[in-house]
């Protein structure tokens, strides 16, 4: 997955909400280990002082621990992995919901759009 | 070990009536990478020459590691010049050669793997070699060494986009963890998210030192839009036409 960073808000917020999105998709794991900052920030092409501060947010949210001897590893904490991922489906759901009704449709009419897409997916 | 890396107390420099800083007061701590931003002729390139002590100061004092500029600090220091110096009829191999002989802490070995991995051909004669290779070796040389401070003055102006984001991550993957790079140019955009902090620097005189992330929290925009803003409505001394 590539890094997306827009230039309105801080890069670490924005580093670290798509290491959640990463984490939520399972494509880190419960219980595995996270690369190292350094590895990161080069991926992601940013300081990895910055780095460092996206993933002490990830620990905050309970997303990842720390571990003395091992590094950082994601949380095996599953309850609280789906609870972020609620958490970020809501929120697009919401933003949806928005930007239709901006459109001018109805809650009916969007029922009736997603069955018109489903039929042609 | 100083507190701070680098410590300027109303750091002044004229050259002549022309008063090139004015006052400055900084410091700047270890491990951080640090953008050096103002528009030409705001004094970047004085303040890295004298940290570098190639010029002295007409007012007040710095500091690099608690010792003045001098031999010790010059061990310390990794400079990259905002002009070539190097004999032109050398290769890159000489001048590692060379900086091996100037420099304990230069390492031969990570300037050759940085070459191959910049597409530079360390056999080539400097004066056979484009601006954007020779700004190339340069950076090589320079990254090559295990300084605590690196004074890089418009590193990246001279080569293509796509170069530059290979150097910027040359420079990110290389800088000695405990040493702090100080990065001077105009090419905002193209290094923002590489930088802990920055330093505007208008008219001889520091005008903002903040980190990146604060700039964006409190503004609501980038440290590029920023320093657009603050410097757009600023004609040049005796400017208009």
């Amino acid at each position: 997955m590539e890094w997306k960073l827009t230039d309105d808000r801080p890069i670490w917020m924005q580093l670290s909400e798509q290491m959640a999105r990463r984490i939520v998709a399972g494509q880190y794991p419960p219980g595995s280990k996270l690369p190292a900052v350094r590895e990161l920030a080069a991926d992601a092409g940013v300081n990895p002082n910055t780095m460092q501060r996206a993933l002490a947010q990830l620990e905050n949210d309970g997303l990842a621990v720390s571990n003395r001897t091992a590094g950082r590893m994601v949380t095996e904490n599953i309850a609280a992995i789906e609870a972020v991922r609620r958490n970020m489906a809501r929120q697009l759901a919401e933003e949806f919901l928005s930007a239709i009704q901006d459109l001018g449709y109805t809650r009916d009419d969007v029922m009736a759009l997603w069955k018109e897409e489903e039929h042609h997916g | 070990m100083a507190d701070f890396l680098i410590c300027c107390r109303n750091l002044t420099k004229a050259y002549g009536h022309r008063v090139a800083l004015q006052g400055v007061d900084l410091e700047l701590g270890r491990g951080r990478i640090v953008g050096l931003l103002g528009p030409n002729g705001s004094g970047k390139t004085t303040l890295i020459k004298i940290f570098c002590g190639l010029l002295q100061p007409t007012l007040g004092e710095v500091t690099i590691d608690g010792q003045a500029p001098g031999v010790y600090t010059k061990s310390i220091i990794s400079y990259l010049p905002d002009r070539m110096y190097f004999a032109d009829w050398m290769r890159a191999t000489d001048l590692f050669d060379l900086f091996s002989d100037f420099y304990a802490d230069f390492d031969r070995q990570k300037a050759m793997d940085m070459c191959r991995a910049l597409g530079v051909n360390p056999h080539d004669r400097v004066k056979t070699m484009s601006k954007g290779t020779k700004e190339k070796v340069q950076l090589v040389m320079v990254m090559a060494r295990k300084a605590q401070l690196y004074l890089l003055d418009e590193p990246i102006a001279g080569v293509d986009p796509a170069a530059r984001e290979f150097i910027l991550n040359t420079i990110l993957t290389n800088y000695n963890e405990e040493g702090t790079v100080l990065i001077s140019t105009h090419l905002i955009s193209d290094i923002e998210r590489v930088l802990d902090e920055v330093i505007f620097l208008q008219n001889g005189r520091i005008t903002l030192h903040n980190s990146v992330d604060n700039i964006r929290e409190q503004e609501g925009k980038s440290v590029d839009a920023l320093f657009r803003e603050m410097f757009r409505a600023m004609p040049m001394e005796g400017g208009g036409f």
